[in-house]
């Protein structure tokens, strides 16, 4: 079995590469840490200054967390100027004013719902209203939310780099030509390739995975195995478009090259930034096997679906796969006709 | 005797530089061959279209009957290139025993094959080495060894003793004979005079050009010289005057 050859020499090869299988399996896994623990912060209390405000409305805003500081009105615009306050609110008279620093819309946010719940407090006669949530819960925070795309965005990543200069060295030490002057056919090479790599990927789909479900506590409502299944196509996605784009490039320098033009622009369009309203935005996205699969991992994670229901993410990832894997069995004739 | 290789005609262009030029050869079973030319000439080129990883432009390559490029061929044919195509991180012996997988030796025949032509090529006491600690000349001989694995009716080596120091560099061609007089017919590239004189016939190449063919005697003799590198110069002159 000629496969079985390739598949057993990648194994061999990238077992004797230990800091190429650190990359591939810890290096994800310091980062979702590091920006689990970026965004998994509390909420942020917000500084307000405030001037001729009652005491119980201070009181109230102080239950909310905030940080309350009674100062004149020169006072509150050089401590606004100074940024060591987030807002200024004036009660004079029937009028109250408020004054936002409004640099950090985080701040500007946290501010607005300080004194949306204050003022709901001080006037118990606004409509009182009971809140349930279909899916996720008032503890969803921004890691929850985007963590599904963050696991499929660094699957496609890692595999991307690895695969990618791999096989890219294979046609720069010559050994991809060497393979060519046997009877391998194009396939075979493309299919050994995919497949030895293919047991690294599982692997390292596990790891990212587990690690994030069970280590980051990251919300999960899905099954897990169906999580193992979608970072798993998009990783062979990954795999098969950046063997099929080391045909276009010369050297490694060349392979980072795609970085900026082919992975990082698939984060704006995977579901982190809402981009729903304008159509053509979301027409690339269409193109993207990131968007499918981070849909596919949000759907799952985040609102429990089963496999079923993203059945569609499931085919266009295969599909984008089999496209590349086509394509790349033809970029081998650059080499060899037949 | 009907010829074992037949080139007609090839011509090779990248993009608009002609690299072969309208060259014909006609090499017997079981003969020594040598392209002989200075670096340049077109020989790997030359040699690639032989074994099919490259397309020539215009013109016909027939081995053993058959048009190249072919699969089935491919297994007949052991193949040398110029620079060592050869997976360093592994060890030789691993090297071996993917490429014998390539060429589907079966397991039990794989181990006598991998001593057999690792004592030709001198390396039987480092095949457990990583080739990252192989030096050029040991490389070299590497990839010899992996062209001789499957016993191929054909050897196509290009350059194959550049780097190698003399005493393994006539060990190599004594044993280049020996497969000879096995029946392996031998197609092998030099820009070395001495070592063109081993062969039974040799094509000069330059610029793409085959400028004389034939055996070393009879080069020299038609060529009113004492040498082949006189010969060689002969010949390029007549070309180009």
């Amino acid at each position: 079995m000629r496969v079985r050859a390739i598949i057993k020499r990648i194994v061999q090869q990238f077992l004797r590469d230990k800091r190429s299988i650190a990359l591939m399996m810890v290096a994800p896994l310091l980062v979702m840490t590091l920006l689990w623990l970026v965004l998994d912060l509390e909420q942020y209390d917000p500084a307000i200054a405030v001037t001729d405000v009652p005491v119980q409305m201070q009181d109230l805003l102080e239950e909310q967390d905030a940080t309350v500081e009674e100062m004149s009105s020169a006072e509150a615009e050089e401590a606004l100027q100074d940024k060591t306050v987030d807002a200024h609110l004036i009660w004079d008279q029937d009028q109250v004013k408020l004054t936002l620093e409004g640099s950090d819309p985080t701040a500007s946010s946290a501010v607005q719902q300080v004194l949306n719940q204050a003022s709901k407090q001080m006037n118990p006669n606004t409509l009182n209203m009971e809140v349930n949530f279909l899916h996720g819960s008032t503890d969803l925070n921004l890691f929850d939310n985007i963590g599904p795309v963050l696991i499929g965005f660094f699957v496609f990543f890692f595999v991307f780099i690895i695969g990618g200069v791999s096989f890219l060295r294979e046609r720069t030490q010559g050994t991809l030509e060497r393979i060519l002057a046997t009877p391998l056919r194009r396939w075979e090479i493309v299919i050994g390739y995919l497949s030895g790599f293919g047991i690294f990927i599982i692997l390292q789909s596990i790891i990212i995975a587990t690690f994030s479900i069970y280590v980051l506590d990251i919300y999960m409502e899905g099954a897990f195995w169906s999580v193992l299944v979608i970072t798993f196509l998009l990783a062979i996605a990954a795999l098969s478009l950046a063997t099929l784009l080391s045909a276009f490039a010369k050297n490694e320098f060349q392979m980072f090259q795609f970085i900026p033009v082919v992975i990082v622009p698939q984060v704006f369009f995977s579901g982190i930034f809402h981009i729903e309203s304008v159509g053509w935005l979301e027409a690339i996205g269409k193109i993207m096997p990131l968007t499918y699969g981070a849909d596919a991992l949000k759907e799952i994670m985040i609102r429990g679906q089963e496999l079923s229901a993203v059945l569609v993410d499931v085919w266009v990832l295969i599909g984008f796969s089999l496209a590349f894997i086509l394509l790349n069995i033809l970029a081998l004739k650059q080499h060899r006709k037949l | 005797m009907s010829s074992f290789i037949s080139l007609n005609g090839i011509q090779k262009s990248f993009k608009d530089e002609t690299v072969i030029k309208n060259v014909d050869l006609a090499i017997p079973r079981g003969q020594l061959f040598g392209l002989l030319g200075p670096s340049g000439s077109g020989k790997t080129t030359l040699v690639k279209i032989i074994i099919g990883l490259l397309n020539p432009t215009k013109g016909t390559v027939h081995i053993d009957n058959q048009t190249m490029p072919s699969l089935k061929l491919m297994q007949e044919i052991g193949y040398m290139a110029q620079s060592d195509a050869l997976y360093s991180e592994l060890t030789a012996k691993e090297n071996l025993q993917f490429f014998a997988s390539i060429y589907g030796i079966p397991k039990k025949k794989q181990k006598q094959r991998i001593q057999e032509v690792a004592k030709i090529v001198d390396l039987t006491d480092h095949l457990d080495k990583t080739l990252e600690h192989y030096s050029g000349g040991m490389k070299r001989r590497m990839s010899l060894a992996v062209a001789l694995l499957h016993q191929p009716k054909l050897l196509i080596l290009d350059e194959p003793t550049v780097g190698i120091d003399p005493v393994l560099r006539a060990s190599i061609w004594q044993d280049l004979k020996k497969l000879q007089q096995q029946g392996t017919t031998i197609i092998v590239t030099t820009h070395v005079m001495d070592e063109a004189e081993k062969c039974d016939n040799l094509a000069m190449l330059r610029d793409g050009y085959v400028i004389a063919q034939g055996s070393p005697e009879q080069l020299i003799e038609k060529s009113n010289t004492e040498t082949l590198e006189e010969a060689f110069l002969h010949y390029g002159k007549i070309t180009y005057e």
